[in-house]
Order: structure tokens, then C-alpha cells, then sequence
């Protein structure tokens, strides 16, 4: 049997880069891109990482810094990363049979039992040329016999430049000297809980971790970390998956067995995606203001037209209620549906998310209220609506004005929107 | 000249266009004809790569004599690598900016209209192209 083979690729500050891309004039400038708030930085360019500038840094305390190095601030633009991620994926499909969109911009290509012409470097390099020239999004990958290894050898491309963003991990040699290097909280699963406990048996690299005895870890920690510490030592233990387990934004896809052309089958495809991706949302406890969905034929195929598109819609506020994301995921499918097209993947993808009580819910798009309340609700509502017009209407207008104003700095949906392109002289 | 009236398209991209079968003198589609046979999708047209096209738009008249005019819509698609002769759409000076591609004698960006300069990069610059223009999308009846 053949060994496993993955490759992570990750695009390098993805955020920041989509802005990037569309304004010329700021190609060596630092930018940043700001939470749903504005208030907290969640994505820096290389030239803002090396202002030293910190992730999760509220705006507020960095205002100076900001001013003073000229830092372009940005409010975050969903549509435009989503499309932009949309772009990097399906690039990806064309160049690995088996792909798994791991979060907005990271994915893991299965390569396992693919016959290289060419050696895996050469491979991850050709993958890096191909989704920049095609997206201009720059990627790093890390390719090793295990997707914890295929993490960590994305980190050392990213951290070392020497290697010019592609890292073959495949060499067991290779995978003892990183390990050494890396403090063991870089490994993949491994956060600061684990990674205190951990210490206090004498791991701290992920070398250490590697080299522990399985069936104590297992006994001492979970089974979760025993199959870490077997990913360590090149054992392929965790598959590609459907759905994607990310905080920052839940994917939910997969591709299709048989290629769809039916409209109906796609609408139960799409569905069964929003009640997984809310049904995560739910177990993370998060809400989520952004929804993306997306179709695609295969890029394989020569006899089928190629059609690739995806549609976001920003919800009047958070929500992780399966119905209120599949009514506005079958908004998106009827205006992403062509007939006539043979139909290879499609999902879903949650984003923009906010902790429960966040966020002020605007009076009819409170998540938890049941559908009868919801009902008595609306009737409320009318009733007060024929006798206090006004203040029904001063309540939903403030959170609307509010909310716009704290996206001051959005860019323009330079992708998904015919009034926005970018221009040229 | 002439013209076939080969379907009708209420919006576009997002909708495919009937095509008809027995191609029809403009204007005066036949009742009897009008059998769907297959559509027909601009995007198969003007796309040949979606994941690596991108849609600008026109400022200014430095490309007229190419045909292109300020307000068009192009088609740039950056997988294509660029040639001699070749639309391309560039970052100069901090700005995006369409014009044709001359890899010799020199390396330059030209303009077609008489009343602009070709565009030289100096010593040792980095021509940035973005991507190649393949369509250009121009409305010809403002609503």
C-alpha cells in the first residue's frame, strides 16, 4: 500500500491580501483588516506583521501606531473573501483530485497514491505559481504523510523564507529536525490547556511529544492526542473531511458522487450543508452573520462547460438557526442555478461570527425565540405598528445606522457587485 | 451587414439564453419555431476560466483606437500569460491601467490614442501585470 500523502496549503494573511489585490497603490503598505466592529485587528500584511503590530489588538490601543506608520485599516469584507476563497479553492481542484476546504484560506489536498511525475517540492511549487498567477493570492504548502505533519510543514514554509513557502516533509529525517524546533503548542490540536500539562511531563517540543510512549498519552490525555502523537510519526490518522472544524467560519461541502444537474436534488444537497454547518455553529456556540453558498462543475472534465460561482448574504443580524440560513440559502441557490450544467461540488460557508449576547438583535431576528412566540411576535408587532408607527420605526432604523456606521472602512465588493469593480484608467 | 437573431437574453450573466434551432430573421421570431432546442451561456463565451477571471472597468479614453471606451466592462483573465499584442490590464504608479502589451523591440505599455504616452519601465522595474484582457463588454442602449 502506498503512503499517505497530504498537503496543506494556507494563503499567506488571506484578508489582508484580497484587499490587497484590487488597490495597487498599497502593494508594499501595511494593512490590516478590522473585526465585524471594527474594533479588534483580526488580519495584518507582512508589512503590518512587521510593525509589530498584534492579532486581536482592539483599535482603540493601537490608534497611534496606526497613524504613524500610515497603516491602511480595513473593515472586514466578507463577500469579497469569500469570493476570492471561492477562486483559490476550486483553483486547487484543478490541481489535486481530492480536496477538503479546511477554512476560508486553508485546504488539505489528499495526494496519496497520485503518481508524481514530478517530486513533491516541484509539485508544491508549480501549486503555489498556479493559485497566485490565477488568483494572485500567495500560498504557502506544507506537504508530509499526515495532516498534523503537513500543518507544521506549512508553518516552517511560512516561518522560513529560505524555503521559498514550500516545505516537503515527507523524509523522516526532515520531520525529527522541524519537530525539534518547534515548541509543542505549535502542533495542530495542541492549545494552552494541553500544552501546560504537557510541559509538566517534560514535553515541550512537538519532537517530545512525538517520541512519547502512545499508549500513555492515550491513558493520561485522550484518544485525540494519542492519534496525535501517531500523526506525529508520520501515521495518517485523520482523514479528509466534509466539514471543516474551524472557529473563524464553518464550510460545510463535499463533492458530489454523481454530478448533479437537477435542480431539486441540489436544493436537498444545499439544505442538508445548512443544518450541518448551523448544527457546528450550534456546538461552538457561536452566531454568524454571513452566509456563502457555492456551486461547481468539475474542473476535470473537458466535455462539461465550466461554471463555477457563489453568492454571500449578510443576515440582518447573527443567527445560528438552521431556518433563518436555509431560507437565504435557497435566495443564493435561485440566483446561482443554471440549468444545463453538470454539477460536481457545492457547500456552504458560515462566517462573520459573534459569541451569543453580542451582538443587539433587532426585534424580529432573535435566534432562540420559538416559531409560535415568533408568530405572537408578529402580531404584536402590527398591532403596535398601527398605533406607535414611530417608535416601531425609530428601533429598527437604530440598529441599522448603527451597524453602518461601524463599517466605515469597508472596500468596495470589487468581485460581486457590477456598481464596484475595480477601475481602470 | 447583417444580422441572426439567435435568443433572447433578459439579463446576463446569470441566465442562460434559449437557443433556437432554425435561426430566424431578426425581429420577426416565428411562434412555430421557437422549440428550445439547448441554451446558449455567455459565460461559455467570454469565460474560459472562471476561478481566474476578473471583471474592471473603464476609465478614460487611452484605448479607443482598440475599441475599448471609457465605461466598458473587460473580461481579464490572469491565467492567460501575456504575449506581444496582448490587452493587458496593469498596475502602474499605484493604479490599474489597460493598454497593450509590446515586448519588442522594447518593453512598454502602449496606449491606442495618438494623445497619450507609451508607458517605459525604468531600469531595472517590474512590469505588474494583472491579468489579460480577453472581452470587452460594452451596453449599447442605456436604460
Amino acid at each position: 500500500m502506498s503512503q499517505n500523502i497530504f498537503a496543506l496549503v494556507d494563503c499567506n494573511n488571506f484578508y489582508a491580501s484580497c484587499e490587497k489585490l484590487f488597490r495597487p497603490d498599497l502593494a508594499e503598505k501595511p494593512v490590516v483588516v478590522l473585526s465585524n466592529n471594527d474594533g479588534c485587528i483580526i488580519a495584518r500584511s507582512r508589512e503590518a506583521k512587521t510593525l509589530g503590530i498584534k492579532m486581536g489588538l482592539p483599535v482603540f490601543q493601537v490608534r497611534d501606531l496606526l497613524r504613524k506608520h500610515d497603516v491602511v485599516a480595513f473593515s472586514s469584507n466578507y463577500a469579497l473573501y469569500a469570493d476570492m476563497s471561492q477562486r483559490v479553492m476550486s483553483t486547487l481542484e484543478t490541481l489535486a483530485p481530492r480536496v477538503e476546504v479546511y477554512s476560508i484560506d486553508e485546504a488539505f489536498l489528499d495526494l496519496t497514491g497520485l503518481d508524481f511525475s514530478q517530486n513533491l517540492t516541484e509539485f508544491g511549487i508549480s501549486v503555489k505559481h498556479i493559485v497566485q498567477k490565477w488568483t494572485g493570492i500567495t500560498v504557502c504548502v506544507g506537504i508530509a504523510p499526515s495532516k498534523t505533519l503537513a500543518k507544521l510543514a506549512n508553518h516552517a514554509a511560512k516561518t522560513w523564507h529560505k524555503t521559498g513557502g514550500v516545505v516537503d516533509l515527507t523524509n523522516k529525517d526532515r520531520q525529527r529536525k522541524l519537530l525539534a524546533l518547534l515548541p509543542v503548542n505549535e502542533v495542530w490540536g495542541i492549545g494552552g490547556k494541553l500544552t501546560k500539562r504537557l510541559q509538566q511531563l517534560g514535553i515541550d517540543t512537538a519532537l517530545q511529544l512525538a517520541d512519547a510512549d502512545p499508549n500513555y498519552i492515550r491513558q493520561h490525555f485522550s484518544v485525540v492526542v494519542e492519534r496525535t502523537v501517531r500523526e506525529l510519526n508520520g501515521e495518517s490518522c485523520i482523514a479528509l473531511e466534509d466539514i471543516a472544524p474551524t472557529k473563524k467560519q464553518i464550510i460545510s461541502s463535499r463533492a458530489f458522487g454523481e454530478r448533479i444537474t437537477d435542480k431539486q436534488q441540489m436544493c436537498e444537497a444545499i439544505s442538508e450543508y445548512i443544518s450541518r454547518a448551523c448544527k457546528k455553529l450550534r456546538q461552538e456556540q457561536q452566531l454568524a452573520k454571513h452566509l456563502t453558498v457555492f456551486l461547481r462543475t468539475s474542473p476535470f472534465s473537458d466535455k462539461d462547460a465550466p461554471y463555477s460561482a457563489s453568492k454571500s448574504i449578510e443576515l440582518d443580524s447573527p443567527s445560528s438557526d438552521t431556518r433563518v440560513f436555509l431560507a437565504k440559502a435557497m435566495l443564493l441557490l435561485d440566483g446561482l442555478w443554471m440549468n444545463g450544467y453538470r454539477y460536481a461540488k457545492a457547500g456552504v460557508m458560515l462566517a462573520d461570527f459573534y459569541d451569543p449576547g453580542v451582538h443587539q438583535p433587532g426585534l424580529f431576528d432573535d435566534p432562540i425565540v420559538q416559531k409560535d412566540s415568533d408568530q405572537a411576535l408578529m402580531q404584536l408587532m402590527d398591532k403596535l405598528n398601527s398605533k406607535h408607527a414611530d417608535t416601531i420605526w425609530f428601533a429598527s432604523q437604530g440598529s441599522q445606522q448603527e451597524w453602518g456606521m461601524k463599517r466605515e472602512l469597508l472596500s468596495p465588493a470589487y468581485t460581486t457587485n457590477w456598481a464596484q469593480l475595480p477601475i481602470v484608467k | 451587414m447583417s444580422a441572426v437573431f439567435i435568443g433572447n437574453a433578459d439579463s446576463w450573466p446569470k441566465r442562460p439564453i434559449p437557443f433556437y434551432a432554425d435561426p430566424v430573421k431578426a425581429g420577426f421570431p416565428s411562434p412555430a419555431q421557437d422549440y428550445v432546442e439547448r441554451t446558449l451561456d455567455l459565460n461559455e463565451l467570454c469565460i474560459r476560466h472562471p476561478n481566474a477571471t476578473f471583471f474592471v472597468r473603464v476609465d478614460g479614453d487611452s484605448m479607443i483606437e482598440a475599441g475599448i471606451y471609457d465605461g466598458d466592462i473587460l473580461v481579464v483573465d490572469r491565467s492567460v500569460d501575456a504575449d506581444h499584442g496582448d490587452t493587458v490590464v496593469a498596475a502602474v504608479g499605484g493604479e490599474f491601467t489597460v493598454k497593450q502589451l509590446c515586448t519588442r523591440p522594447s518593453l512598454m505599455l502602449l496606449p491606442r490614442n495618438p494623445a497619450y504616452q507609451p508607458i517605459r519601465p525604468r531600469n531595472g522595474e517590474e512590469l505588474n501585470i494583472f491579468g489579460v484582457v480577453t472581452n470587452v463588454i460594452r451596453q449599447m442602449k442605456h436604460k
